[in-house]
């Protein structure tokens, strides 16, 4: 195959855009379609202070590296879970990344923030590792671009996360989840909090999220972090075997493969005509501030305390952590 | 005869042995693999499907579809 665009060796074939690149101009496409996704949904100008959220990954690696390209400020932000030594490898990709680049990374540690890692909070909970992985990272990345005072959360998901989402919530129909489905999540201000008598008017409680990756299937930021030469970690993590977002993607993927732009239609397909028709589903959840750390949380039921749902797991982790009681057996899916 | 081209796969590493000439396209249809699921890479080189391969070759098949 030639390159499309200088008609040199390709290195890179993408199916869907019937085009084939070298590998400078294959990295020039995928800056191209980075700083459209950013313009077309209004996520950051160049003003914007930006926290990356680094897993060591291709993907989050990738589009720190891009952002840097392109002149964003933009600064890594690395959550040590604690799975062992997958997080010891994960942390010292993203550290060889900020190192080789001379970008700034900021390191938490679930551990020392709150006690307990990934694998203790399923093991104390019961709940499934991805769950509870996905909770602690979603409060943790939000907490801390509050605190350090970033305008804008940065994360790597790209095309075929969100197909994958999207059709797990059809499956199910979510449709809630349907509502609050798209590449930018606004930031929200809420009242009060824990110390309402210390709140002067509105706070910020959820930092604006956005994923600029959208438009960058799976296969393309891959080959995007090794022609760039990043060292990202390509083991799985050890505690993610039978998720049903990776069942989702292979399914997916079979779909794609045979029929190349599935994947494309069905999400841009449903940002452009279905997305709105989910909007109220998702405002009727009105937010309210957590009573133990001031976070946004929603109540369902009327007297009900309002409490988010990272303290009640943090509080039942630790509870148990303490008196040693352990959580029912979970029961088999047939 | 030729030694066959070494191939390694990861997640989980493992190393298989697969006679040339052929493609990239051949090579993943015989593991029973889906492109648009992996790179396969030579020489610290992503390839296309139509790259023809020869028994010498080192190969790495990498998967990019991650969970989480």
């Amino acid at each position: 195959m030639k390159c499309k665009v200088c008609r040199e060796h390709a290195v890179v074939d993408v199916r869907r855009h019937n085009a084939a690149f070298c590998g400078d101009h294959f990295v020039a496409h995928i800056h191209s379609q980075v700083e459209r996704t950013i313009k077309e949904f209004k996520m950051f100008t160049p003003e914007d202070r930006l926290l990356i959220a680094v897993s060591g990954g291709k993907d989050s690696l990738a589009v720190w590296d891009v952002l840097v390209d392109l002149g964003y400020d933009a600064t890594g932000f690395y959550l040590d879970l604690g799975i062992g030594g997958y997080s010891e490898r994960s942390k010292e990709a993203a550290v060889a990344f900020a190192g080789a680049r001379n970008q700034k990374l900021i390191i938490r540690s679930l551990a020392e923030e709150h006690g307990f890692t990934v694998p203790e909070l399923s093991r104390l909970t019961g709940r499934v590792p991805c769950s509870g992985c996905g909770l602690n990272k979603r409060y943790e990345f939000n907490r801390a671009a509050l605190e350090e005072g970033f305008d804008i959360l940065v994360t790597g998901h790209n095309l075929d996360d969100e197909v994958a989402t999207l059709f797990g919530n059809v499956l199910h129909w979510n449709t809630d989840m349907l509502g609050r489905q798209a590449p930018v999540l606004e930031e929200r201000f809420l009242e009060g909090g824990p110390s309402d008598a210390e709140q002067l008017g509105a706070r910020r409680v959820l930092v604006r999220k956005v994923k600029p990756l959208v438009r960058i299937a799976e296969r393309e930021s891959a080959a995007y972090a090794l022609i760039r030469g990043i060292d990202y970690i390509i083991e799985e993590c050890p505690m993610v075997e039978g998720n049903t977002q990776h069942r989702y993607k292979e399914a997916i993927t079979l779909l794609e493969e045979s029929s190349p732009g599935t994947k494309q239609h069905m999400y841009f397909g449903f940002l452009k005509r279905a997305a709105d028709r989910f909007a109220p589903d998702a405002a009727a959840s009105e937010i309210v501030a957590c009573v133990d750390c001031g976070a946004p949380t929603i109540v369902w039921e009327e007297g009900q305390t309002p409490r988010c749902s990272f303290c009640k797991t943090k509080a039942l982790a630790l509870h148990r952590k303490e008196t040693g009681e352990r959580p029912a057996p979970r029961r088999r899916r047939r | 005869m030729a030694a066959p081209m070494k191939v390694k796969l990861r997640n989980p590493d493992r190393l298989v042995d697969v006679t040339g000439p052929k493609n990239v396209r051949d090579l993943l249809r015989e593991l029973d693999i889906v492109p648009e699921a992996v790179l396969v890479i030579r020489d610290a080189t992503l390839l296309t499907r139509d790259e023809g391969l020869a028994d010498s070759d080192e190969l790495e098949i990498r998967p990019v579809l991650s969970g989480g």
